[in-house]
Order: structure tokens, then C-alpha cells, then sequence
């Protein structure tokens, strides 16, 4: 599998990364770099193996269902550029 | 979807017939004080960013760690929907950017939901119970909230939404108008609300529906679908539809062809418009939450909980019919909303279970419609509507006078039986009274009681005028006895 200069341009446009033109072809290498070497897993038979999800067997932990967290807006929009009576400012954003 | 189509649900286009074809995705907000993976309330209405965790703002190492309560009524909402509860699911992360989503994806459910097939069986005024297939429930992560008319150039975001428990309820697409629509999602709402997984407020976004919509030529395959996004009432949903049906029919007999999109209803124009541009079409890149472990329960705890689960919507309507002797209509009616058919069977209990359905149906649920409000707020209680209906079954009032009583309770209150005694409402069964009044009645009109002879149905007139004299407190089966005896009717 390799991607092409459309490929990259439109997976650096879904992640919202600004990426220039001269940057492609160079960004389009070392995907593919990682891509190929990715590839060399698909050597080993996986048949019947289930997908890791943790390197320890465990069962998830749960939480009862409580108020523990919260009532602090101050500290949340703290780091915020833009802030108006504790809400977040962005730019305007209607579809 | 191979289901023979019904002709009566055909809409007529300038070129033929067409079928509209419609799925849904409903989202359910779960009722739980904490949110999904935090401990920050769900409270509605709270000020801005006050029911906000580290998590829910995304700040940098924080974690997720479930509620088991969102789990519980995840399963619960499942077993509802007599679907297949999965013992072992998966959280996966969809990503996408939008300024009321810190996180910058949304922790949900996409290949393996902790609930798959289920059905729902639904009532479609004039037309009968259609089946309809659910094809999965899974659980994720509400975003927050935007508010875009504060300012000229900037919109306020305030994450107090932000991550609370959803349900994404996934029907197949089964259903064929928008009647169809409206009562499916008025059924599933009933069926959420007996179970109490999700208060089912539309108004305060506690319940929207995504609805697919696609036409076709009937028997053909399906068309190309849109969706039109986070309708947020029934009548909406019902608006969309027929908009966006018929604006496919339009392009189509045009000659052209539908672009699979996402549009928005606008309540106020009554149409649905273009919501994103094609350039931006989703990719949302799924992929396994690394943060998550698989979420796994035994068979054990999903049976505890199905034996807990109440009686639900289906099985009341038809203990109803059966134990009370309903119509399916007033069976349906009265089971709609849970409170409504505990009312209900408060006044029933112990007394004829259709004069109960009656009084319920025609006189309290009128009055209540009349004056906006609901069931827990009726003025008349169950108690007293009963005294009432015992007084008729007594014959101490007559089915008028209570209507006067039933009045008088809801606007002043009070024990209907010693209300009947203070204000003498009694029925008069004195037969002597009665007579009197029957005489004076007959003396009074010679020429009517002649054209009576040759026209029995004049005993109503006769009725009415001794009803008149004792101010509708004669029993009226007495009077009908006497006049008919009097008059010589029969």
C-alpha cells in the first residue's frame, strides 16, 4: 500500500494540519517509508488470533454513577484565548 | 425492505408512483446523574461549563472510565427492544473537528454495539401494526453545545453536553411515510420512557432523530438516501419527510439524479437545505479507543436485569384488553404514557373498567388537552374521579349531574360524594316525584302526547322536558319506565 501527493494533502486536510506544497512529496516519502514497513506485519499469520486490546488480562474498570467532578468553569476556559462569562469564544462556526 | 408494498402509502408524482423509503437513527439521551466516562452531572440547564470535567474538556492525560450505570441502561433499553444483547463490545473513536468537541472525536460504538437486532412493533393510525426492525443500539459521547447568535463574529461554546450518555438507536429502513415515522418514534419514546433509560424530552434535546430518507419506483432497489440531521420533534420529522420526499421526486422526474448528502430541517421555511459541501464528506476514520478496554458482562447480569424490567407498552395494552375489556383504541390511548395508565387503573381498580376508560379518556384527558397540562398535574384525582364514577353506579347522580360534579372537583376540589350531599345534586328516585313531574309534563302538552302515539320516538322530547322540570336530577331510566308506561309506547 502507498498514498499519493491526493492522499496525503487530504489526510493532512482531515487532521487540520496546514501542510505546504513543497512539503507533499517529501510528507508522501515517509508515509510510505511507515506504510511499507507496517506491510512486513502482514507477513505473520494472524489466523485465529484475537486483536490485542491490552497487554494485561483485565476486565474494564467501572465507575457507579455519582456527581464526583465538575462546577469548576473558571478553572476549564482558563486556557482559553477567548472567553466571555464562562463560555469558550471560537471564531464563528454555522453551517 | 421486501415487505409488498402497501398502495395507500404511494405518493403520485407527475410520472408514476413512487415509494419513500425511511430509516432512522434516533439518539437517546441515558438517564444517569454522571456522564459516560465522567463524574460531571448531566443536569440540564446548569450555567456554562460548570458540569465540566478535565475529561469532558479534553485537557491533556486525562481518561475515560466508564459509569456502569449508562451500561445498565444501554442493556436494559436492548432487552425493551426484545433485541440481542452482546456479552462483550467495543468503543472505537470517530474523529472529526468541531470547535464543541475537544477531544476532537467522539468516543462511540462502530463495529461491535453492546446491542444489536431487535424490533418494534408500531401502531399507524388508519392503517394497523407494522413490524419494525432495529439493526443495532450502541452507546457514545453527546458533544457540546454552540450557540452562534451571541456575537457578530465569534460563536460561545459551552461543554456542559459534552459527553453525556447517548444511545444511538438504529432502525433498518422499514418504514414508508411519514404517519409511519411519527409512530414509530412516538413508540420507541413510550417504550424508553416505561423504562426510564431516557426521559424522552424533545424539547430540551434529550431525544433526536437522523431520518434517511430515499424514493423509488415501487419494487425497484433503493434510491440514493439523505440525511436530514437532528430533527428535534415529531411533527418535524413528520414536515422533513414529506418535504424531502417530494423534493426527490422532483429532481428525479426532472431526470436528475440524488446526491447522497446531509441536510438540515428548517422548522420555520418547512424545508430541509444542504448542510455540508462535498469536499468536506465525512471520513471519520474509526479505529479502536486505545483508553478503553472491551466492555464485558455476564449472561447472568443481563437476565437480572431483564427480570427487573417493568411492564412494557405492548404487554399493558393487551393485560388492558383483557382485563378491562378495552378497545385496542382506548387501550392505546391510555397506555401511551406510563403515568396515564397507572392513572388509569387507580380508577379502575375495583369498578367497571370501560366507564373507567370513559371518564379517563373523554372527560379528564379532555380537560387536560383543553388546558395544556399533563396527567401529574390533573387537578382531579384518581380517588376522586372513582367517587364519581361510583355515585353514577349507585344511581345516586345521573351521568349528567356528574359531568357537573366532575366540573366542580377540578375547579374547586374536594370529596365528590359529600359535594353531591351539601349542593343536592342527588338523583331523584323518589317515584312519587318523578310522577309528579312525568304528570305535569303529560297535562301540559295534550297535542304532543297524541303525535306521540303515532311516533314513539317523541319519548325523548318527554324525557328531556322532565329532566328540565327536576333539574336533571330524576333518574333517567325511572322516567323512560314511566312515560313509556304512561304514554302507552312500546
Amino acid at each position: 500500500m502507498s498514498v499519493d501527493q491526493t492522499t496525503v494533502r487530504r489526510i493532512a486536510r482531515l487532521a487540520r494540519i496546514a501542510v505546504t506544497d513543497e512539503d507533499v512529496p517529501h510528507l508522501q516519502g515517509e508515509l510510505n517509508a511507515i506504510l511499507a514497513f507496517v506491510e512486513q506485519l502482514g507477513e505473520v499469520d494472524v489466523e485465529g488470533v484475537e486483536p490485542m486490546t491490552s497487554v494485561t488480562p483485565m476486565a474494564m474498570k467501572k465507575r457507579q454513577d455519582g456527581v464526583t467532578d465538575g462546577g469548576y468553569p473558571d478553572k476549564i476556559v482558563r486556557n482559553a484565548p477567548a472567553t466571555e462569562d464562562d463560555f469558550f469564544l471560537v471564531p464563528k462556526v454555522v453551517e | 425492505m421486501n415487505a409488498p408494498v402497501n398502495p395507500k402509502k404511494l405518493i403520485k408524482g407527475a410520472t408514476g408512483d413512487w415509494e419513500i423509503v425511511i430509516g432512522m437513527e434516533i439518539h437517546a439521551q441515558v438517564t444517569s446523574e454522571a456522564k459516560l466516562f465522567s463524574g460531571a452531572s448531566t443536569r440540564f440547564g446548569a450555567e456554562p461549563n460548570s458540569n465540566v470535567s478535565l475529561v469532558d474538556a479534553a485537557m491533556p492525560g486525562m481518561l475515560p472510565v466508564i459509569n456502569e450505570e449508562c451500561v445498565r441502561q444501554a442493556i436494559r433499553t436492548g432487552l425493551g427492544l426484545k433485541a440481542q444483547i452482546n456479552l462483550r463490545s467495543l468503543f472505537d473513536r470517530k474523529n472529526y473537528f468541531y470547535p464543541d468537541l475537544p477531544q476532537g472525536y467522539q468516543i462511540s460504538q462502530y463495529k461491535d454495539p453492546i446491542v444489536g437486532e431487535g424490533e418494534v412493533l408500531v401502531d399507524v393510525p388508519d392503517e394497523g401494526t407494522i413490524n419494525v426492525r432495529i439493526e443495532r443500539l450502541h452507546l457514545e459521547q453527546d458533544a457540546g453545545k454552540s450557540i452562534h447568535d451571541l456575537h457578530p463574529s465569534m460563536s460561545f461554546v459551552d461543554l456542559n453536553r459534552s459527553g453525556v450518555a447517548l444511545m444511538e438507536i438504529v432502525s433498518k429502513p422499514d418504514l414508508r411515510s411519514s404517519e409511519e415515522a411519527k409512530a414509530y418514534v412516538t413508540k420507541l419514546r413510550s417504550i424508553l420512557r416505561y423504562l426510564g433509560t431516557c426521559d424522552g424530552d424533545m424539547e430540551k434535546g434529550s431525544l433526536r432523530a437522523d431520518v434517511n430518507v430515499s424514493v423509488r419506483r415501487p419494487g425497484e432497489p433503493l434510491g440514493t438516501r439523505c440525511e436530514i440531521k437532528n430533527v428535534n420533534s415529531i411533527r418535524f420529522i413528520g414536515q422533513a419527510i414529506e418535504y424531502e420526499a417530494r423534493r426527490q421526486i422532483g429532481i428525479l422526474e426532472d431526470g436528475g439524479k440524488i446526491d447522497q448528502e446531509t441536510r438540515l430541517f428548517d422548522p420555520g421555511k418547512g424545508e430541509t437545505r444542504s448542510m455540508r459541501s462535498k469536499e468536506e464528506a465525512h471520513d471519520y476514520r474509526y479505529f479502536p479507543d486505545p483508553d478503553l478496554l472491551p466492555l464485558e458482562f455476564d449472561q447472568a447480569y443481563v437476565d437480572a436485569l431483564a427480570e427487573g424490567l417493568p411492564e412494557l407498552p405492548d404487554a399493558k395494552k393487551a393485560r388492558f384488553m383483557s382485563q378491562y375489556g378495552l378497545s385496542p383504541y382506548d387501550a392505546s390511548v391510555l397506555i401511551a404514557e406510563r403515568e396515564s395508565a397507572d392513572f388509569y387503573e387507580a380508577v379502575a381498580e375495583g369498578r367497571d373498567g370501560k366507564a373507567a376508560a370513559n371518564w379517563v379518556i373523554n372527560e379528564l384527558f379532555g380537560r387536560l388537552n383543553k388546558e395544556g397540562r399533563d396527567i401529574a398535574a390533573s387537578p382531579v384525582s384518581a380517588a376522586q374521579l372513582g367517587a364519581i364514577i361510583d355515585l353514577i353506579g349507585e344511581n345516586v347522580i345521573s351521568g349528567k349531574i356528574a359531568k357537573d360534579l366532575f366540573e366542580i372537583v377540578w375547579s374547586e376540589g374536594g370529596d365528590p360524594r359529600a359535594i353531591v350531599e351539601s349542593r343536592g345534586m342527588k338523583q331523584v328516585t323518589d317515584t312519587g316525584a318523578i310522577e309528579a313531574a312525568v304528570d305535569a309534563v303529560i297535562a301540559g302538552n295534550p297535542d304532543k302526547v297524541e303525535q306521540a302515539k303515532a311516533k314513539p320516538t317523541l319519548l325523548g322530547w318527554f324525557v328531556g322536558q322532565v329532566m328540565k322540570q327536576t333539574g336533571g336530577k330524576a333518574n333517567p331510566g325511572a322516567v323512560n319506565e314511566m312515560l313509556k308506561s304512561k304514554l302507552g309506547i312500546e
